[in-house]
């Protein structure tokens, strides 16, 4: 039993007993907060299974994103949230602890039962990667071998944010998302780092995005990233959220999905195939379709961050 | 060897800091104290923990990676601290 081994085991516990937490939280912030914990453990989990691109994607998207929507849902349902006194019957709840038991312990036997060693594609997917000018097999597969799937991703990033506003009310379509009225004035301390911290959250984004094509990293961690110093400085009032009807903001939401569906339409003519790039050309073009899905990503989740639009536009 | 050495005592005083912040975290009576256990961790703790695994990394790629890594946590724990202070301040129910 070497200390790697106890520590997975140390880490592994620890994902259960939070997850468990979470379950039996009778206070929806508290559930929330356990919820961040746990992005930022299971994290932790893929770095030990070396794979740090999920990692970073799971603290960026699980932990931090979605941890400051539910943190949201959470203030708006302060109130009426906690745990209802009024249980469902007995029957019903023996049956569905019953059905998530066989669920569970049907998943744990197939991840068991995988034949050793795994049916893998690894070793074709580095062979061919050469051919894309990639040095990260991640990259590759993300934007080459399955650029279809991550091309659909960023589409229906897109269609989530027309979800979200489309919760507004009439009046306030095409308005500016956040609470009527002014705001209160920031913190003078959240002001500081709103100062401080996107110059730098900006540098880090960028270098993710450029990294993403050798090292772990891309432009979704980056977008994350460059999100979070936005919804920053517009919670310290140092930028106006913008109306959503704001025309360069509509741009700035395109641009990724309508950059890659340019190049993947031009593959047809230039290597072949939709989707496919000619072949001296391949790390070019995606850097190119990376970069405009940076803006994409951090714009689409920024404005689901901001939620719908409340107040009319001016 | 003396290197080893340093890495180890660094490293452990460091954990012992986030030991003694989570034990301040879970004992301490009220919000403003709890926060200060709090911050000692991150702080000290932290950045006695950067301190050992310096001479560990290569230099100047890692060892700065790391360094900024830790200004960075000071700098967002000291501003978090603040904020929750202000909050658990204020008059009236506590959120």
């Amino acid at each position: 039993m070497s200390v790697a081994w106890a520590f997975d085991a140390i880490l592994a516990g620890t994902v259960l007993g939070v997850a468990a937490w979470i379950v039996v939280a009778r206070e929806t912030f508290a559930a929330v907060a356990g919820f961040i914990a746990y992005g930022l453990l299971l994290a932790l989990v893929w770095v030990r299974l070396a794979a740090p691109d999920v990692a970073l994607t799971e603290a960026a998207i699980g932990g931090g994103v979605t941890g400051v929507l539910l943190l949201g849902a959470a203030a708006r349902l302060r109130g009426g949230a906690t745990v209802p006194d009024v249980w469902p019957a007995a029957p019903l709840r023996l049956v569905a602890g019953a059905l998530c038991t066989v669920i569970a312990a049907a998943l744990a036997a197939v991840v068991l039962l995988l034949p050793e060693p795994a049916p893998t594609l690894a070793p074709q997917a580095a062979a061919a990667l050469p051919a894309t000018g990639l040095g990260n097999p991640v990259t590759g597969v993300l934007m080459a071998y399955r650029a279809l799937d991550t091309l659909l991703e960023k589409v229906v990033l897109v269609l989530a944010l027309i979800g979200v506003w489309s919760l507004a009310q009439d009046a306030s379509w095409g308005g500016v998302p956040g609470p009527q009225g002014r705001a209160a004035r920031a913190p003078d301390a959240l002001v500081f780092l709103a100062r401080l911290l996107p110059p730098v959250g900006i540098v880090v984004a960028v270098y993710l995005l450029w990294l993403g094509a050798d090292e772990p990293g891309g432009a979704f961690q980056g977008g994350a990233l460059l999100a979070a110093m936005w919804i920053l400085m517009m919670m310290a009032g140092l930028a106006a959220s913008p109306a959503v009807s704001d025309r360069r903001l509509r741009l700035a939401l395109v641009v990724g999905p309508a950059v890659f569906l340019a190049i993947g339409l031009a593959g047809f003519f230039s290597a072949g195939a939709f989707l496919a790039y000619p072949e001296p050309w391949a790390k070019p073009l995606i850097v190119l379709v990376e970069a405009a899905k940076i803006v994409s990503v951090a714009a689409a989740l920024a404005l689901l961050v901001a939620g719908p639009p409340q107040r009319s536009p001016r | 060897m003396i290197l080893d050495l340093f890495s180890l005592l660094a490293i452990a005083a460091g954990g012992f800091f986030f030991l003694a912040g989570t034990v301040g975290l879970l004992r301490f009576p009220d919000p403003l104290t709890r926060l200060h256990a709090l911050t000692k961790a991150d702080n000290l703790g932290l950045g006695l923990v950067v301190l050992g695994l310096l001479p560990r990394v290569d230099w100047p790629q890692g060892g700065l990676k790391l360094i900024v890594v830790w200004l960075l946590v000071l700098l967002t724990g000291a501003t978090v601290g603040q904020l929750v202070a202000r909050v658990a301040q204020r008059p009236g129910p506590r959120p």
